[in-house]
């Protein structure tokens, strides 16, 4: 008998009468989504900025970033950062990322992006500085909320990102920039 | 029983507690943590119906285990993900062993997986000529110290910055006496990222995997597990088979509760969702009982296996924060741990139900429901049952089965007692009480009442 077999033959003899699967009766509630985003994800060492467009936000973030050599923006730059073509080793030296959201969450100042906004699932990762595009309307309050719209999705990788990469174990000091990305803005368009 | 050094909880309590400075910081930290999930909790008005959800869900999927775990498969594969089965610890290493020599590496990065812990992987490799680079920046630390991690959030919560800043000295050359966490959280970055950009194997583990979709979720605050896995040419994740859950949407509740229980953030930095391999890459999940089965036949014990490893109940425990996770001589320590190692292996692990005052603190921050202080309880009746109870307790528990056949050997015992507690109180409150180093004994009455009556009868 495989592993496999015997596991599932033990498990199924081991496990109890079946038990009801709960509902997730979270009711949802109103709130200003755009003050609460920016409080927590502030909170948590990102940065929240304002944008009428995605023209003005990337011009901001051209006047925020001038000491970047390495700038990737998609998907205007998709072909530089192409799947098929490029080893994502070589963005080892990207000083900042800029990509685009299309969910993002109140509650814990979370973005939601799949592996079409990233291209490469390294990126947001590898790079220095993170900067996300978000539209107002993409805001939903809960987790709840963002897995309701989430829904049945296909996608190969998905990620929620809060903040910038960050670690606590030397004596809870708290330090941005321990693996990932050393800071992150969000930019949310009108 | 017990095990390092031949030492148990008690004995390994009394080493941590030398150092009396750091127990009172380790105790006060490890507080403070609990008091930002308290605050974290607060802020969320359904905190209470959160739990209970996830409680539920837990409940029910260990009801229907064998299915889900069929259907977590059958959707794996569908995405491409290469699914293993592992009894025990021996085929979990023997199976990521061979997809390392497949690979044609003898090196690889690893991020935080308790699991591997448990299997003693690192070990197993090391005997293999496999080199492992821990990157979780604690789990590294511990690494360098040759050690292993004190606490499953934690890694290193036991250690001081200037210990930290001379490990550093010694294997990254950082400059001596330096021990700013900034500057050495920066010295372990560029340290890593090398590792990183020359590894062609990534294993992590798994908070998460979902049977409705096949796709597994990992946490972190670092980034470091999506570091390894997004550049290796070969990412294996470990999982026990505990942690499947129904549906995509059940994340909503667990990822909720998860961050907020372990550290107040209201969610993990990186919330990674695999479902598929990266094109040209390889994906591999490694589905392990190792004693799972077991304890999920276990009625009374069964629900410790909802646990999501928040470590809230380490934190907020009056015994963890003061006797430190080493003492605890297994690879999750703590409240949870107490009740989980017992199942793998009664002899080893018969203190650790002992190691716990019983208050209750944990059950109630766990997120999950576990009824953790009651498993405790119970495990020590079984223990005690199978012959396990650990050698402290025993001689206790031998003078009472005496007590209750021979009245003689009551009054001796009872009077040796007094005279013990009466005469050398540091020894009964340091060394041989075995619950809590730090707890008030009560002040020993100078007669018993059996001497006193036995007086008062001859003097009357
Ligand atoms: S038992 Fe509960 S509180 Fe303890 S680590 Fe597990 S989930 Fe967290």
């Amino acid at each position: 008998m495989s592993s496999r077999d015997k596991i599932l033959a033990v498990v199924a003899a081991a496990q109890p009468d079946a038990l009801p699967l709960p509902q997730v009766g979270i009711q949802p509630e109103k709130r200003d989504v755009v003050a609460q985003f920016t409080a927590v994800l502030t909170g948590i060492g990102g940065r929240v900025w304002h944008a009428a467009d995605r023209a003005e936000a990337l011009q901001r973030l051209q006047e925020g970033y001038t000491e970047r050599e390495q700038v990737i923006v998609l998907p205007d730059h998709q072909d530089v950062v192409d799947t098929s073509m490029l080893d994502p080793h070589l963005l080892r030296d990207v000083d900042l990322a800029i990509i685009t959201a299309s969910l993002a969450v109140a509650e814990n100042g979370a973005i939601w992006v799949t592996d079409e906004a990233l291209v490469q699932r390294v990126l947001p990762f590898i790079t220095q500085n993170l900067a996300v595009l978000v539209p107002k309307a993409a805001l939903v309050a809960t987790m709840h909320d963002a897995y309701a719209a989430i829904g049945k999705m296909d996608y190969g990788f998905g990620l929620f990102i809060a903040g910038p990469s960050k670690t606590a174990d030397i004596e809870q000091s708290l330090v941005l920039g321990a693996h990932g990305s050393r800071s992150m803005t969000v930019v949310l368009l009108d | 029983m017990a095990v390092v050094n031949g030492k148990d909880h008690a004995a390994l309590a009394d080493v941590f507690n030398k150092d009396k400075a750091r127990v009172g910081w380790h105790d006060e930290t490890l507080w403070f943590v609990r008091q930002k999930r308290d605050k974290a909790a607060h802020g969320i008005a359904e905190w209470e119906q959160l739990r209970q959800t996830a409680s539920d869900i837990k409940d029910h999927v260990l009801s229907r285990l064998s299915q889900y775990l069929v259907e977590f498969e059958t959707r794996a594969k569908e995405n491409g993900i290469i699914v293993h089965w592992a009894a025990d610890a021996e085929e979990h290493n023997s199976i990521v062993l061979g997809l390392l020599q497949k690979a044609g590496v003898n090196r690889m990065v690893k991020s935080k997986s308790m699991l591997t812990e448990e299997c003693h992987l690192n070990e197993f490799l090391a005997k293999k000529g496999i080199e492992v680079i821990d990157t979780d920046l604690g789990e590294r630390i511990v690494q360098l110290a040759e050690e292993a991690p004190s606490h499953i959030v934690l890694p290193c919560i036991h250690k001081k910055k200037e210990e930290i800043g001379a490990l550093f000295h010694k294997h990254l050359g950082t400059p001596a006496g330096n021990a700013d966490p900034q500057f050495l959280t920066e010295a372990a970055r560029q340290h890593l990222r090398e590792k990183f950009l020359t590894r062609r194997v990534a294993l992590t583990g798994v908070n998460f995997a979902i049977a409705e979709t096949g796709e597994f979720v990992v946490c972190t605050n670092e980034g470091n597990a999506d570091m390894g896995a997004h550049l290796a040419d070969v990412h294996i994740a470990c999982m026990g088979i505990e942690k499947i859950i129904p549906k995509r949407e059940h994340l909503g509740v667990f990822l909720r509760l998860l961050a907020r229980s372990a550290t107040g953030q209201p969610v993990t930095t990186y919330n990674s969702h695999f479902k598929k391999p990266r094109k040209g890459a390889e994906l591999h999940v490694v589905l392990v009982d190792n004693g799972r089965s077991r304890q999920l036949a276990r009625k009374d014990f069964r629900n410790s296996l909802k646990c999501i490893r928040c470590a809230a109940c380490f934190n907020t425990c009056p015994v963890y924060r003061r006797s430190g996770g080493h003492s605890y001589h297994t690879a999750i320590a703590g409240p949870i741990g107490s009740i989980l190692a017992p199942n793998l292996d009664m002899r080893q692990y018969a203190d650790l139900p002992f190691a716990s005052t019983l208050c209750g603190s944990c059950s109630n921050v766990c997120p999950v429901k576990i009824d953790i202080h009651d498993q405790l309880y119970k495990w020590r009746q079984v223990l005690g049952k199978e012959g396990y109870v650990p050698k402290s307790k025993e001689l206790g528990m031998k003078g009472l089965a005496m007590a209750v056949n021979n009245a003689t050997m009551f009054s001796v015992g009872g009077k040796l007692g007094r005279w013990v507690m009466r005469n050398t109180p540091f020894v009964v409150n340091n060394g041989m009480n075995p619950w809590f180093k730090q707890r008030e004994m009560p002040e020993a009455p100078k007669e018993s009442f059996r001497e006193w009556y036995a007086k008062n009868r001859k003097e009357g």
